[in-house]
């Protein structure tokens, strides 16, 4: 048996498909400048001198890193307001889809700041330098330029794990296809096309960031 | 409510979540295996004819998200005349997914024998199939081993999403306890336990015990 695909429905359909990828990739982008600036925290909170602090960090990234993100999605909508913070989908998604991914990112940031070599830091001291300057103007730029394949990796990564924020009704690409499906009792084409689209955008990423890291080898004469 | 009084009330609900989330993890897994290893391989095969589907089927697992292909299996099979069980649908969407995963794993971790090992086993006559099976693949098993224990993880989490097909697994179980009781920081809470417990103190020792294994045999220890 093979199905009907009809492709006046698949056209008609197409653009409202489209709009709510502009939102999917909003939600992508957003959520992923959260989980830049929150894993850079969550792995510097890793580097300060008292070993328990380490260990309670390494300890929460390890649990936010192998529970499921939908369940943390469920979790912030859900738990939040009972403590008084009314959140909008749109808010707790994106809190909890960055917070998710700050903790693959910390791990990115640990390792790229491990692979600099022990020299700058103690050249970093024999200049008395400060901490902070230490930090912005010598580790960091050495330790994330590396990182960068890696951090486009989660970045490709996020953006195929929005769909996920449907489940709290955040009307991305997911959710519009759902919608579509359900007005006119027809899934094969939404469904067909959210998978297209998807492929569209997240193979030359990938593809990209590819790029980048070979770029990145030659430039660093690896 | 306490949190003691929750977990009495709420505990044969719980545990068959939970089982039903292991059965759907341990199907999963055996699919994804299966489908990393013969993909990898075929990714490496010289006829393009084995290479090019290989190819087709990573990219488009590796390229959407695994919701949508749980919705496409389950919503949108049907229409070509297989239908599926819902939980049959879960686990093998979720094993498909982490399967193109794998199946990279599984390639990178043979290109990463030493070629002298290929020459070696070719200039003492082995054939192919004895080749890979008793030389390449147990030095590949041991390199691809620790990248596995995440895959497995992710995989797990994977599982969670079965739950949106309405399978009855632990994600589906708390959801509905939220939506009966609004005991949401218990229901959810509990579930993220239950998950990080599964995959910290089941699944990682396991993998552990295994590259332990591997790399035994292998001499290395």
């Amino acid at each position: 048996m093979t199905p009907d695909w009809r492709w006046d429905f698949a056209l008609e359909i197409l653009p409202r498909l489209l709009r709510a990828t502009g939102n999917t990739l909003t939600a992508a982008a957003a959520g992923y400048a959260i989980a830049l600036i929150l894993g850079l925290v969550l792995a510097l909170a890793q580097r300060t001198k008292w070993h328990s602090i380490t260990l309670v960090v390494r300890e929460c990234v390890e649990f936010i890193r192998s529970t499921p993100l939908v369940l943390q999605v469920f979790f912030v909508f859900y738990v939040a307001p009972q403590f008084g913070i009314n959140l909008s989908p749109w808010t707790s998604g994106l809190a909890a889809i960055g917070l998710h991914y700050s903790a693959y990112l910390s791990e990115v940031y640990r390792s790229g700041i491990d692979a600099v070599p022990r020299g700058q830091w103690e050249a970093c001291r024999a200049l008395n330098l400060p901490l902070r300057r230490t930090y912005l103007r010598i580790i960091l730029p050495q330790a994330l330029i590396p990182a960068v394949p890696g951090m486009g990796n989660y970045l490709v990564g996020i953006f195929k794990d929005t769909p996920i924020l449907s489940v709290i009704g955040v009307a991305e690409l997911m959710q519009m296809a759902n919608t579509v499906g359900s007005e006119n009792y027809r899934f094969l084409e939404p469904f067909t096309l959210v998978g297209i689209i998807f492929l569209f955008i997240s193979l030359p990423a990938a593809g990209l960031v590819k790029l980048l890291e070979r770029r990145l080898r030659l430039a660093m004469g690896l | 409510m306490p949190i003691w009084d929750f977990l009495r009330t709420y505990s044969p609900a719980l545990a068959a979540g939970t089982l039903t989330t292991c059965i759907e993890f341990l199907m999963a897994t055996a699919i994804a295996v299966v489908v990393a290893v013969a993909m990898g391989l075929a990714k490496l095969s010289g006829r393009w004819l084995i290479r090019v589907p290989a190819i087709v089927y990573i990219e488009i697992f590796r390229g959407t998200s695994l919701l949508v292909q749980l919705y496409w299996i389950f919503f949108v099979l049907p229409l070509f005349g297989i239908t599926l069980p819902k939980s049959i649908a879960g686990f093998l969407s979720v094993g498909l997914n982490c399967g193109a995963y794998g199946a990279e794993l599984v390639r990178g971790a043979i290109e990463a024998v030493p070629r002298g090992q290929w020459e070696a086993a070719t200039a003492i006559s082995l054939s192919p199939g004895v080749r890979m099976r008793r030389i390449i693949l147990p030095q590949a098993l041991s390199v691809m081993l620790p990248p596995w224990g995440n895959l497995l993880v992710e995989l797990l989490k994977g599982t969670a999403l079965v739950a949106l097909i309405s399978v009855s697994d632990l994600m589906f179980e708390v959801k509905q306890i939220n939506a009966m009781t609004y005991l949401s920081a218990q229901a959810f809470g509990t579930a993220l336990v239950i998950y990080y417990l599964l995959a910290r103190f089941l699944i990682t020792p396991f993998m552990r015990w295994l590259e332990h294994v591997a790399s035994r045999r292998l001499g290395k220890v």
